[in-house]
């Protein structure tokens, strides 16, 4: 059942204790990145040099799905190259619309565990924000939200 | 002896009988993933009974045309039902005539047919309509685009940490610019029900129409018009066990026969060439085009059902749940109602500390309960408790108390999943 395998462990795990949560003094880069319609709001702030995200943090009020995203793909990218961070962003986003083939050749590891938001379009929003914002921050822009033309469906959900 | 006097009658007996009322309902016996479905969204839309389907499958089957067009049996039997559910509708909110009840495809089509047949006549730049925190967005955005088209003010009143109205800013308010107001009669984020009788009469004093957004109060208690004397009222068939697609438009006679018309087209004209064309008189003047016959049918029998129950049985019963799901949830650490108004009808908005309403609503639908999660098109009651969203359990005379026990203890399932 695929709710039931997308709360599971590893994700209450890094919703109760997130992973570079916090401030970062060296930032260069920022973006804010906002879900208007359900409420979670989050800041990713990394340090690139080099070409290369040698820190990274987030912060943010956010649901359980988005703030394990979050926490997850800070240690996923951290170290990273720009150029990885990019490829990660796009598998991921295919990943939760059922766009990736699971066994096929990418590089997402253990953020497998968010493919069950494809079965629930709703929550890929949320599960998306945290990339769509660090793909923001990458590129020098300031904010960014899930709606309208930046909804990863291309589709809007309306929430009463 | 009708249904609700016999329960009314046994002491002691449960006032409705909810096995009865559940098997007329058949979506109720679905299973979701294996659960049996709870059904606790009814704020968003409410379930068919048997009778209403089979009513509308009836109309296809034995009586459909289209209306007010021909003289064949067919087409004279689809007007004679069309207009005999705008005689029920307008008995069930004692409305003094049926030319009064203009037939919409729905709440927010009908308070735009208002804003636009009335606003945009008798409104004009400096004028001022008053609106209250707790409005549905389809109680704001047409005074909004009315507003900046004419330019024109909106005032809003605001309401205390219970949800409820706060009455003495109400009335100051209103200046000699105030031309419209509009409230809703009942809170579809909180349940609060408002004083709307003292409102209105407050605002007429003042020479003020009133439109009132009744879509979530009609469900839930008998609605008198005429001992309410609004100017204007709204209601969506979707919402009291009836079809998508059809609501209704109250307006008093005098007003309805000065406004403009909305829509154009077939039906609502008196006659038509290029040169020019006359309007119709109420309610046609404001039904321009082939209507949703079957969808109306389907209210006029939703309206039968109901009134076979009773809404002050209807209304008895579903305060036993409120009431009943307010007392187990308090129960419940880390639980924050949102709304505690002194008069409420059966919704039950609510937080819970340190997972949000997203989480909450996927989870219970593990479960098989459906319950909304996120802002209920009412941003502005949002933005004052400062939350972005909340979960809403929102009760029909159709749930059982043992469906309230089944969300208790699904969201204390939810608190340990995350603990």
């Amino acid at each position: 059942m695929n709710t039931k395998s997308l709360y599971q462990e590893v994700v209450l795990d890094h919703n109760r204790n997130p992973r570079n949560y916090g401030s970062l003094d060296n930032a260069n880069r920022t973006a804010e990145g906002d879900n208007p319609l359900c409420g979670d709001h989050l800041n990713i702030k990394i340090n690139l040099s080099k070409g290369r995200i040698n820190d990274i943090s987030f912060q943010g009020e956010s649901c359980a799905i988005c703030k394990a995203s979050a926490s997850m793909m800070t240690t996923k990218v951290k170290g990273k190259t720009q150029e990885d961070a990019e490829t990660l962003i796009q598998e991921f986003r295919d990943m939760t619309i059922g766009k990736l083939e699971l066994d096929s050749n990418h590089h997402l590891g253990h953020l497998t565990v968010f493919s069950g938001v494809r079965e629930l379009p709703t929550r890929v929003k949320c599960a998306v924000l945290p990339w769509h914002t660090l793909h923001a921050a990458l590129n020098s822009v300031a904010t960014v939200s899930t709606e309208a033309d930046d909804d990863p469906m291309h589709v809007s959900i309306g929430n009463a | 002896m009708k249904l609700a006097e016999s329960l009314l009658k046994s002491p002691g007996a449960s006032i409705l009988n909810i096995e009865q009322i559940r098997s007329d309902f058949p979506i109720l016996k679905l299973k979701i993933d294996g659960k049996p479905l709870v059904y606790l969204d009814n704020a968003a839309s409410s379930q068919m009974p048997q009778p209403v389907i089979d009513r509308m499958i009836r109309y296809q089957t034995t009586q459909h045309a289209n209306i007010n067009r021909a003289v064949h049996y067919l087409s004279e039997t689809a007007t004679e039902e069309y207009e005999k559910s705008r005689n029920k509708l307008k008995c069930f909110i004692n409305a003094s005539e049926d030319r009064e009840v203009i037939f919409t495809s729905g709440t927010t089509d009908a308070i735009n047919l208002v804003a636009h047949g009335y606003g945009r006549k008798f409104i004009s730049s400096g004028d001022e309509i008053i609106l209250t925190t707790l409005e549905h967005h389809s109680n704001i955005v047409p005074w909004q685009m009315l507003a900046e088209e004419k330019g024109a003010r909106i005032r809003v009143v605001p309401i205390n940490n219970a949800g409820e109205l706060l009455i003495d800013e109400y009335e100051q308010l209103f200046n000699k610019h105030t031309k419209f107001v509009g409230i809703t009669h009942v809170s579809n984020a909180l349940g609060t029900i408002n004083p709307i009788k003292q409102m209105i009469e407050f605002a007429h004093a003042r020479n003020v129409p009133v439109l009132i957004d009744g879509a979530q109060a009609a469900p839930h208690m008998k609605i008198d018009v005429q001992d309410l004397d609004c100017d204007f009222y709204t209601f969506s068939g979707h919402k009291l066990c009836g079809p998508t697609g059809i609501g209704i438009l109250y307006g008093k006679a005098s007003l309805l026969e000065h406004m403009q018309p909305f829509k154009g087209g077939g039906d609502m004209i008196a006659s038509v060439t290029f040169e020019k064309t006359t309007y119709n008189t109420i309610p046609h003047k404001f039904e321009a085009g082939t209507p949703p016959i079957a969808a109306a049918i389907g209210f006029g029998a939703a309206i039968d059902y109901l009134s076979e129950i009773d809404m002050s049985v209807i209304k008895a019963y579903e305060h036993d749940l409120i009431d009943y799901a307010t007392e187990q949830i308090s129960f419940i650490p880390g639980i924050r109602i949102i709304g505690n108004a002194t008069n409420k009808v059966a919704v039950l908005s609510f937080a819970v500390d340190k997972i949000h309403p997203h989480d909450i609503g996927t989870l219970l639908n593990q479960e098989g309960i459906a319950v909304r999660t996120g802002h209920h098109c009412a941003q502005p009651v949002m933005q004052h408790f400062k939350v972005p969203a909340t979960t809403r359990a929102s009760f029909s005379f159709y749930n059982s108390m043992s469906e309230i026990d089944a969300l208790i203890s699904s969201i204390q399932k939810v608190q340990k999943i995350f603990s």
